[in-house]
């Protein structure tokens, strides 16, 4: 067989995998731990993609304080998150259409993308992380990360847990 | 995360027990000094994250300083920025300065033809303020102490006993004599006496660069006193509020009583 040949089968063969594999949805489920404290604001969360230089490659969510007595108030506190606004955050344009929202109170959350977002679309296969921050006013920070492998697998089911502010976290391809 | 936005900065001061309770502070720039005539420069701010200022600055109003030899002295420089105010202070006796931020005041709210109205000032500007057809009328004193102590050569105890009035620290530790590695005693005293059950919040500065606040919780025993092992230097925060009846405004059901220090730990 020539090497041509070989390459283009193999091409075929990946994408055959490829069309059986693929998910239509990725979702993530994030919980927001229950606090007993005395002084208690809902968190800052923000959601991405990064890849293994931790560049991000996808914005997925960030729950800010979005009204307020001035307009962008809550922007201010935004670098309290302070690895997204590292790799994103801070060359953003808050808000940011279908990433921004309000903040949240404690409990799980899903969130769900479908595979032909544009997010995702163009994502090459390779190795990523899904990172989950947490800061809340007078309280913590948290970094939850799940490393996972592009494009996810059919019913893949990833998991991992926050200690201080945030509970447990999920990626899932559906 | 609502961060509460405060139009009147003497409110942060005059009320202890606010939805949103930010940290009220003075730093100074060393509590250990030595020479003829070293100088301490404070800063002065409001903030969630420790010693940073990014919210207020701290109305000195108040500000009260009481030199080694018992009298008040003044400062130099003082200047209130958009974040922080600030304040020199020359240390020319020896020992130790107590440099405090002290409010008393009062807050009211009443009803006026089924309108709720409030109000924030002295107890003398009050009595002019609540209209005498008012309904529903509750006042509230309040005595709120922030500070700081510094000392120039040997630490002296003359300028830091209790004045009596409002929750007040006593150190049986010498504030400007904390190491870590050792244990430090304090005595709570409210309106100069002891007071048993106060809860005590001691914070590590430096916030920003960890992921928790670290905070350490004491209640006083019944002689008003707690102690703390430091284990960490640095400049520290310590908090404490309460509530008595013991008010002697007219109209007033309950007094308010708020007290913070920053106090820096020196390592071994």
């Amino acid at each position: 067989m020539k090497p041509l040949t070989t390459a283009m089968l193999c091409l075929t063969l990946s994408s055959v995998g490829w069309a059986e594999d693929i998910p239509s949805t990725l979702e993530t489920t994030i919980e927001i731990r229950h606090l007993d404290v005395s002084e208690y604001h809902r968190p800052y969360v923000a959601v991405w993609i990064q890849d293994e230089d931790r560049n991000a490659v996808a914005s997925l969510a960030v729950w800010y304080q979005i009204t307020g007595s001035r307009k962008d108030a809550g922007t201010k506190w935004l670098p309290d998150l302070r690895q997204w606004w590292r790799r994103t955050g801070r060359s953003l344009e808050m808000p940011v259409d279908g990433v921004s929202g309000a903040t949240r109170p404690a409990g799980t959350h899903k969130l769900s993308f479908a595979i032909t977002d544009s997010r995702l679309v163009d994502l090459p296969a390779g190795k990523y992380s899904l990172v989950v921050e947490a800061a809340r006013e007078v309280g913590g920070r948290e970094l939850v990360e799940i490393p996972f492998t592009w494009p996810l697998g059919q019913s893949k089911s990833l998991k991992a847990k926050g200690k201080n502010e945030l509970g447990e976290v999920t990626l899932n391809a559906k | 995360m609502i961060r509460f936005s405060l139009s009147i900065l003497l409110l942060v001061c005059l009320v202890p027990k606010t939805g949103s309770a930010h940290k009220v502070w003075l730093r100074p720039s060393q509590t250990t000094l030595s020479g003829s005539e070293p100088w301490v420069t404070v800063d002065a701010a409001v903030s969630n994250d420790l010693f940073f200022f990014n919210h207020f600055p701290l109305k000195l109003d108040g500000l009260q300083i009481i030199a080694p030899n018992g009298n008040e002295v003044e400062t130099q420089n003082q200047s209130v920025g958009k974040y922080r105010s600030v304040f020199d202070l020359p240390l020319t006796q020896q020992g130790t300065y107590r440099i405090a931020v002290v409010n008393h005041g009062v807050f009211a709210s009443w009803e006026q033809s089924g309108e709720r109205k409030r109000f924030r000032g002295t107890s003398e500007s009050l009595q002019h303020e609540i209209p005498s057809d008012a309904t529903h009328v509750q006042v509230t004193e309040s005595v709120g102490r922030v500070e700081t102590f510094v000392t120039n050569g040997e630490p002296s105890n003359e300028s830091i006993q209790p004045t009596g009035k409002g929750v007040e620290l006593f150190p049986l530790t010498h504030p400007n004599d904390l190491y870590t590695g050792e244990k430090s005693g304090f005595r709570f005293v409210v309106n100069g006496k002891p007071m048993q059950g106060l809860e005590i919040t001691i914070i590590r500065g430096g916030t920003r660069y960890r992921d928790t606040q670290e905070e350490m919780q004491f209640t006083t025993d019944e002689n008003g006193e707690f102690t703390v092992q430091w284990t960490e230097p640095g400049m520290y925060w310590l908090e404490t509020r309460t509530e008595d009846n013991e008010t002697k405004i007219p109209d007033a059901q309950t007094r308010r009583l708020s007290y913070a220090a920053t106090l820096e730990v020196l390592p071994q």
